[in-house]
């Protein structure tokens, strides 16, 4: 046994670790501390009397509930709709047929290199025309599907073999029952990936909804704590106390479902 | 899934954004402190209005043009909104605001000759009116009594040379990481008031090009570059100052060009050994007391709103002298009718009287729609002479072609309109 | 149903929202670049101007613009290779058999890519003050005078470098980790029987193996790179001086506050044209090394 080595690659590793989740920690602990307690030199580690102050005045007089409640709905809806978009299509390009599916695929592909804002603007303008400005809508209809969501499913549909779909339509059943009988439950573990991507995409963006929600009560989390962090630089502990609260439930649902984070992050990055 | 079920996701999809915005509320777009406090209004308001409710949305200052911008063109605007004086001849160009004239000849409560003038004009455009002023702003010294003392002056200066001798004074005594005034360079009001003191306009030839290469520009910059290079002023930006009033408090600065919202955070956030040790005085000018930004938020109605009618009725009761002394309590901004002014409360604060003075000599800033932009520019600008990145004369230059630039377009349209008669 | 059929019925919605969402804004986006749509054309559209491509020559006369561009090729051209350094060195780490508690220091490594960028940005701006901040504190432990992050021009994107570096390196650390496990454990045996010492090892057997990998990695980190707004936004608001103005910046501010749409279309179409730009070269320049390497 190498002990210097393995001191020395776990030490290192510790440090790393450490580096990591040192800000978050005091994110925490910040947020924890009266009024002007943290801005002081030498910064203190702990609160010396942790309160909750902070908490309560976002909540009660800043409104925090509400854009944490947006942010709830916005991400929610979204993934559940985008789900059914994203997986029908995916699940197309894998095993259905159709007139110049790989050349569209290809197309899709290309697209993925076009950076999103390049668009905002215009959408902006186009979604104003069909009175969606300042709605969840504004937010949800432009992220109904995606490429990215497409080619998750698309790589994994690949793998369900032709033979038991083509038993299922000899058998008489319709696409539509082999789709939802047959392919659903064997794609459930990509499901749940692209349900959690989609779910922090779409909770942690933050320059669409900044530009489309233009109503301070329809603002999302990060929208909001934005805005307010320019407006009260001063007021350090009540800004960490906004990020707790916006961080919380994404790491919270990737501590839960990490596993099928990361299997979905390495099948999109197997495509060589 | 089904096709009917898919289809039937989506029309609920579509129908969230119908259904996100209760109908009959008066909305109210407020900034600021300001939108904190005018809840507290709201109440007698609505008791006295019975059916109007008020829902009033805070916007913090440093993203609300383009929330306003965001709104008017995504045709998603409030019936009412606060409006800094100086974005409403945008949102006129853009005719996002109801022209307000005929509603305020018929008001009791609206009487214009009660307005300081200065102030009513910044919301007439092309001769017509689009706003109410609510409160006004402007910009002098605050500045810490028992520090200048020390430096051996018992008064304020009222010029520009005894406002260096001071300075310098205070510097001396206070040595290294001490200074004398804190200008932070992301603020463009400083420069700008020292500009409008001059005899020349900031623009010329209607409002179409820049005039920033000028005498008069070149000394305001002058002094300002000058409070930077003699380390009068230290080379920083608000988010640095992790709190302006604990800085004050502690001597950081003893002079801060700031507005009248301050006099209430001062008195509040102060810490009570220094509570007797500061006091305001009117900018001083060139060759004595001058002119400072007209500035202030007046209170609009969108063009697009259903509920004009009730949005002019909160806007008379906000007008109405006994509300804005309520106002001017709750907030500390200053309110734009002498008659105000006259109350007992304000006339005896001995921080407001340099306000009243300043007030009579305020100059408006050029109401081009572009001025938004070209104040950022002047901002900028002014940073790189303040570190010594440009000279003055180069600065002045360099914001004159600038604002050229940014006028282009508005020296077409008035070529335009000049040909059309 | 036909296979035709239904193979456009399932993908239909999913084409469609893309199309009119996404490639049709992009096309209009271009449209727009070639006019001077600003806020009068807004107003009253007989105030729209078509100026080809005025809007572009003028972006390549403005020196903010300039500066934007080298602001972003700075974040990207240190920021990449640094956060590849460091995804790879986890990696390593984490892939070595004398690591312990994988799943948990993968956890902790991982766990700033799934925050929320705003949050965070925060959270570091209170890290970097130049007075309070834990960074200057730590600095002046080990006798380092205390730097104004956020407020020197020099090392404001320094700043955000270190910021945008701790919060993505994650991402390519997993994808590493997957790819170093896939080299046959066999090779380093056969390295080890010739003598061959770690480093050694790690040049001859890992590097090359994971040369595909690395330029994919590298690929996708630039895109993302190019495309840096919300730290600026949130931290520095483009400045001090303009230090932190990055391209999409640029853009955010002539399109959103400004509203001169068209101006602000050029920008992002520039940038756009400069990443692809960036990615054909990156391809160029290691098709050979990939050559040598037999990847």
């Amino acid at each position: 046994m190498n002990r210097p080595a393995s001191f020395a690659v776990n030490g290192l590793l510790l440090a790393a670790a450490a580096i990591s989740v040192a800000p978050l920690l005091w994110m925490l602990s910040a947020s924890l501390m009266p009024a002007g307690q943290s801005n002081v030199f030498p910064p203190p580690w702990v609160p010396a009397a942790p309160t909750l102050a902070n908490y309560r005045e976002l909540f009660a007089r800043l409104g925090v509930g509400r854009y944490l409640a947006n942010s709830l709905v916005v991400a929610t809806a979204g993934t559940g709709l985008s789900l059914l978009f994203n997986v029908s299509a995916g699940y197309a390009f894998a095993k259905l047929a159709f007139a110049g599916r790989e050349r569209i695929f290809q197309w899709l592909l290309a697209a993925l290199v076009i950076p999103a804002q390049v668009a905002m603007l215009p959408l902006f303008l186009l979604l104003r025309a069909l009175g969606l400005v300042n709605s969840y809508g504004g937010v949800i209809v432009p992220a109904l599907a995606s490429v990215f969501g497409i080619f998750l499913v698309r790589q994994y549909a690949r793998s369900i073999p032709d033979e038991i779909l083509e038993a299922a339509r000899l058998e008489g059943a319709g696409e539509a029952r082999v789709f939802v009988g047959i392919v659903l439950p064997l794609l459930k573990p990509i499901l749940v990936t692209l349900a959690i991507f989609t779910f922090l995409n779409i909770w942690n963006d933050f320059m669409w909804p900044l530009i489309v929600l233009t109503d301070s009560r329809l603002q999302t989390l990060p929208v909001a704590l934005s805005l307010l962090s320019r407006e009260h630089v001063q007021d350090n502990e009540l800004m960490m106390a906004g990020s707790v609260v916006t961080v919380l439930p994404p790491l919270l649902l990737f501590l839960g479902l990490q596993r099928y984070y990361i299997q979905g992050l390495l099948l999109g990055s197997v495509k060589g | 899934m089904t096709i009917p079920a898919r289809l039937l996701s989506t029309a609920l999809a579509l129908t969230l954004c119908a259904c996100s915005r209760p109908h009959n509320d008066l909305t109210f777009w407020a900034m600021g402190r300001e939108s904190e406090v005018v809840a507290e209004l709201l109440p007698e308001f609505e008791r006295t209005h019975p059916g109007v409710h008020v829902s009033v949305h805070q916007l913090p200052w440093t993203g609300a043009h383009a929330k306003l911008l965001t709104a008017v063109v995504g045709a998603a605007t409030p019936d009412l909104a606060q409006l800094g004086n100086t974005w409403i001849p945008e949102l006129a160009e853009l005719h996002a605001l109801e022209p307000l004239g005929p509603r305020v000849q018929h008001s009791v409560s609206v009487q214009p000759s009660d307005y300081f003038d200065g102030i009513w004009d910044t919301n007439v455009i092309d001769g017509v009116l689009y706003g109410v002023p609510w409160y006004v702003d402007t910009r002098l010294l605050f500045y810490r009594t028992d520090l200048l003392k020390q430096a051996g002056f018992d008064a304020p200066p009222e010029n520009w040379k005894q406002w260096r001798q001071t300075m310098a004074a205070i510097k001396q005594r206070a040595g290294p990481g001490h200074f004398s005034i804190l200008l932070p360079l992301n603020e463009f009001e400083p420069l700008t008031a020292l500009a409008l003191q001059q005899r020349e306009p900031l623009l010329r030839d209607g409002g179409g090009r820049g005039n920033f290469d000028s005498p008069g520009f070149r000394k305001a910059l002058g002094l300002y570059v000058e409070m930077f290079d003699r380390s009068w002023a230290p080379l920083v930006s608000e988010a640095q100052i992790s709190n302006v009033w604990d800085e004050f408090g502690r001597g950081y600065f003893a002079y801060y060009i700031s507005g009248p919202w301050n006099i209430g955070e001062f008195k509040r956030r102060l810490p009570p050994e220094r509570s007797h040790d500061w006091m305001t005085a009117p900018l001083p000018g060139p060759d004595g007391p001058s002119a400072s930004i007209a500035g202030g938020s007046s209170l609009v109605i969108f063009a697009k709103s259903p509920r004009k009618e009730q949005a002019w009725q909160l806007i008379e009761y906000l007008s109405r002298p006994d509300v804005q002394e309520r106002f001017r309590t709750l907030t500390g901004d200053l309110p734009p009718r002498r008659s105000v002014w006259n109350l007992p409360a304000l006339a005896a604060d001995p921080y407001a009287r340099a306000f009243r003075q300043q007030l009579e000599r305020v100059r408006p800033a050029p109401k081009v729609p572009e001025w938004e932009h070209i104040e950022d520019e002047v901002k900028l600008v002014g940073e790189l002479a303040a570190t010594g990145q440009m000279t003055v004369e180069h600065a002045a230059r360099e914001l004159d072609r600038r604002v050229d630039a940014i006028l282009e377009k508005r020296r077409w349209i008035l070529a335009r309109r000049g040909a059309r008669g | 149903m036909r296979p035709n059929l239904a193979g456009w019925c399932f993908a239909g919605p999913a084409l469609v929202v893309i199309a009119v969402f996404f490639m049709l804004p992009v096309a209009a986006a271009f449209v727009l670049s070639l006019t001077d749509f600003d806020i009068y054309a807004i107003a009253d559209p007989a105030n729209l101007r078509v100026v080809w491509l005025h809007n572009y020559v003028q972006l390549l006369r403005t020196a903010l613009f300039w500066k934007a561009l080298g602001n972003t090729l700075y974040f990207v051209v240190v920021g990449v290779p640094l956060s590849i350094v460091v995804s790879l060195a986890t990696a390593v780490l984490l892939d070595s058999e004398l690591a312990r508690f994988k799943g948990a220091f993968r956890t902790a490594l991982f766990a700033p890519v799934v925050t929320t960028v705003v949050a965070v940005a925060v959270v570091w701006r209170n890290l970097f003050h130049a007075r309070y901040g834990w960074i200057n504190y730590a600095l002046g432990a080990v006798g380092i005078a205390p730097v104004d992050w956020l407020g020197n021009p020099h090392w404001s994107m320094p700043a955000i470098i270190l910021f945008a570096v701790w919060k993505n390196f994650g991402i390519n650390m997993i994808i590493f980790v997957a790819a170093l496990q896939a080299i046959p454990r066999e090779l380093y045996e056969a390295a080890r029987i010739e003598g061959a010492s770690a480093t050694q090892q790690f040049r001859l057997v890992t590097l090359p193996l994971l040369g595909p990998t690395l330029l994919m990695v590298g690929i996708v980190t630039m895109a993302g790179y190019f495309q840096l707004f919300a730290e600026p936004y949130v931290m520095t608001q483009g400045g001090p001086l303009q230090s932190t103005v990055s391209a999409l910046y640029l853009m955010y501010e002539q399109g959103f506050k400004w509203w001169s749409l068209g101006v602000a279309s050029a920008v992002a179409f520039a940038l756009f044209a400069l990443m692809l730009a960036s990615t054909a070269l990156l391809l160029r320049a290691t098709r050979a090394r990939l050559a040598a390497w037999g990847g």
